[in-house]
């Protein structure tokens, strides 16, 4: 969609003035107003809208608790209490903030399943996602630093597995983790760069989600058909009204959703332990992250070798990356695959299960045959490593060479038509001026 | 391709939900706490004050020696959505506390009357005393205790939870461990400091039955009257007004919150609607373009 052409027409004389200078208004109004979108986009493409306003809300409500919050590791759990307790609508900026990290994860694991689902990483779309990928990556290390500010038991805990991966790298590991620590364990001056981090963060996922967009503009929107745009007339609709209010209807459930939590259920989505501030010398039962890391979490531990497990880790995100070459199928949409439709589901299921496996305790019995433990956590997460790392190294670059795609439809256009069966082409179009 | 969007809907939403993790609590072969009925059950539920100034009662007669209560004011019991106390019994209360202030003009620390804005007082000086005092064991701070005990649910009931509300794992724990003191299992033997519990990790817990400074062996009441608003005087009640009010402590703005909440809820859905419509609206032109076109 590269070559959609600005229908930004300046009204008066200011914004002639304007625009002849620094073209900010024709900037919005091509990019929110007369861009062009598949007319076939279904409720899976509103939770990019939806990441946008999470990201925002994260950082105002953000703003807000560091005015009352006191990064020390003597105060910081007693200045979150404070927040719940003396500040007003403080409970309400903090549970909104601790249950919008999640409540983001959600938006973005729905967002990139989408992605793989419908292909939406394929030429020329392989920049838009590798950025994605970037953001997914800096949105867990946020997430990650921002779990550890209110210095609870989990806090602290976390912080101490999480750093001390970092030893696992052969010779220089061990040096790394006390540069990480600011001394030779977690302390206040690992909570200190934590907290200038975990506010740096966001505004750098904030520059990334720009060139995010930037991407998608340029090469237009991918569509449940996989099919690029061939009329713009027929095939596309303008962003304002038909994306615009349908984006916004969106929100306004996915807000239902996340008030939900954030009113009548603050609490479900963390962890008591979280509630006993952090004691050095004092190691919870079980020590597991955040729901949404909990998948790698499974992976880390699958592997018996400490190295292992952190590199099978970080391998697992970093192979996102090359998913635009290591799906050699020319089909987009999941749609018209039949095959990978299949693998697809599995892949899902398989990711649920990682994060149950992440959840449990490693000597868990997961099957056992007369008595005897067939099968332990442990040897249940290494089965579902192996079909994660399967499926992006074999499964799909196997998937494209043997499977036999249903045809395509010739437009979208064609496609829209065949799913509602009424209506004529040629009429097709919107008219953004009715 | 719709049903696929669905099932993908559906199993995300499940899957958040399975990849939950289990609080850490269920470690070492507790029984699961027996489900209680709380006032402050579900969106609208909420506290009841005469069982949270009952549970006030007990905290101070019986907890507050070796558990503080360090991030709540005086001034809380007085306010909204709390005990309902009056300002001059707060004020009355506070200054039964001596609490330390200073350094006045001679550069010396000295103790006063408590004032309603006084945090209470904690039981003792610093955690080292505490210790001290307890057999080595460290009574937990009551600020959040109800937030930070729990028990594993386990699958799938905890995604039930989320619908049915049930957020009451700390109360239904507490209430159990104050009722689950007994005489161990035959062949099980109990060190000397220790005390055997059904519902506490492990069993073995340091607390000595505090209950037994309200009843006799035989289970009756020293003082029938202890309630002072004519509410009977069992074991059950106790352990509940008691968990009660420190599920307050815990959570003071819960019921300014659910308030909030069913409006902000009652908002969005109305906007909802308006947008849903006003989305078909949009829409419909295309459908038109056709007909108006011939």
């Amino acid at each position: 969609m590269g070559e959609h052409h600005s229908t930004y027409v300046p009204k008066t004389g200011i914004e002639r003035w304007v625009d002849a200078r620094l073209p900010i208004v024709r900037l919005m109004h091509d990019s929110a107003v007369s861009y062009p979108v598949p007319r076939n986009l279904n409720y899976f493409w509103t939770f990019g809208g939806i990441l946008m306003l999470m990201l925002v809300s994260q950082i105002i409500t953000g703003i807000v608790l560091v005015m009352h919050y006191t990064p020390h590791v003597d105060f910081a759990f007693q200045s979150v209490e404070h927040i719940m307790r003396d500040v007003n609508y403080g409970w309400l900026m903090r549970y909104a903030h601790s249950n919008g990290a999640s409540m983001f994860f959600v938006a973005v694991y729905i967002h990139m399943f989408r992605g793989m689902y419908y292909g939406s990483y394929k030429a020329p779309r392989e920049l838009l996602w590798i950025l994605g990928v970037v953001i997914f990556v800096l949105m867990m290390a946020t997430a990650f630093m921002g779990y550890v500010l209110p210095w609870g038991q989990m806090s602290f805990w976390g912080a101490t597995v999480i750093t001390n991966l970092f030893s696992a790298i052969p010779i220089v590991g061990e040096s790394i983790v006390t540069w990480l620590w600011g001394g030779y364990s977690v302390d206040n001056p690992t909570l200190n760069r934590f907290f200038a981090l975990h506010y740096l963060l966001p505004f750098m996922i904030f520059g990334v989600v720009i060139l995010h967009v930037w991407a998608l503009h340029h090469v237009g929107q991918n569509n449940p058909s996989g099919v690029e745009v061939k009329n713009y007339a027929k095939d596309t609709v303008p962003f304002t009204p038909y994306a615009t209010v349908k984006d916004l209807f969106a929100m306004v459930c996915f807000l239902m959703v996340f008030a939900w939590f954030v009113f009548f259920h603050p609490n479900f989505l963390g962890h008591a332990d979280n509630y006993i501030p952090a004691d050095p010398l004092k190691t919870p039962a079980h020590i597991v992250p955040e729901w949404y890391f909990l998948p790698f979490y499974g992976i880390l531990r699958a592997v018996p070798d400490k190295l292992g497990g952190v590199l099978a880790m970080f391998a697992s995100i970093a192979l996102l990356a090359f998913l635009p070459w290591l799906d050699t199928s020319k089909v987009k949409s999941g749609a018209y695959r039949p095959a990978f439709k299949i693998f697809f589901w599995v892949f899902v299921v398989v990711c649920l299960f990682l994060g149950y496996a992440g959840s449990q305790p490693t000597d868990k019995a997961v099957l056992t045959l007369g008595g005897r433990v067939v099968l332990d956590m442990v040897g249940f997460g290494q089965i579902l490593t192996i079909y994660y790392f399967a499926h992006f190294l074999v499964i799909l670059p196997l998937l494209g060479l043997f499977e036999k795609p249903l045809p395509l439809p010739a437009s979208i256009a064609d496609s829209v038509l065949a799913s509602t069966g009424h209506g004529h082409p040629a009429g097709a179009h919107a008219s953004p001026e009715k | 391709m719709t049903i696929a969007s669905r099932i993908l809907a559906a199993a995300i939403v499940a899957g958040c939900s399975l990849a939950l993790a289990g609080p850490a609590l269920a470690a070492g072969g507790a029984e699961k706490p027996p489900r209680q009925t709380w006032s402050f059950y579900g969106p609208f539920g909420t506290f009841d004050k005469a069982q949270l100034q009952r549970g006030f009662k007990v905290y101070r007669e019986v907890c507050a020696a070796c558990h503080g209560l360090s991030k709540l004011s005086f001034r809380n019991l007085s306010e909204p959505g709390g005990p309902g106390f009056t300002e001059g019994q707060v004020k009355a209360l506070a200054a039964e506390f001596r609490v330390k202030d200073g350094p006045n003009e001679q550069g010396e620390m000295f103790e006063r009357p408590g004032r309603p804005s006084d945090r209470f007082p904690r039981p003792f000086p610093n955690d080292e005393a505490a210790k001290a005092a307890n057999n080595g064991a460290l009574p937990p701070d009551f600020s959040v205790i109800a937030k930070a005990r729990s028990y594993e649910r386990g699958f799938p009931i905890y995604i039930f939870d989320i619908f049915t509300q049930y957020q009451q794992q700390g109360v239904d724990y507490l209430t159990a461990l104050l009722l689950g003191y007994e005489p161990p299992p035959p062949g099980v033997k109990v060190e000397d400091g220790l005390h055997w519990n059904r519902y506490f990790p492990g069993n073995k817990i340091a607390m000595a039955n505090p209950l037994a400074a309200v009843f006799d062996d035989a289970g009756k009441p020293h003082d029938p009257n202890f309630f002072s608003d004519g509410t009977p005087v069992t074991k059950l009640q106790v352990a509940k007004d008691l968990s009660a009010f420190l599920m307050w402590a815990a959570e003071p703005k819960m019921e300014e919150r659910k308030r909030a909440g069913v409006k902000v809820m009652l908002w969005l859905l109305l906007l909802a609607g308006l947008l849903f419509m006003l989305k078909k609206r949009i829409w419909s032109r295309l459908d038109d373009a056709p007909a108006k076109a011939h």
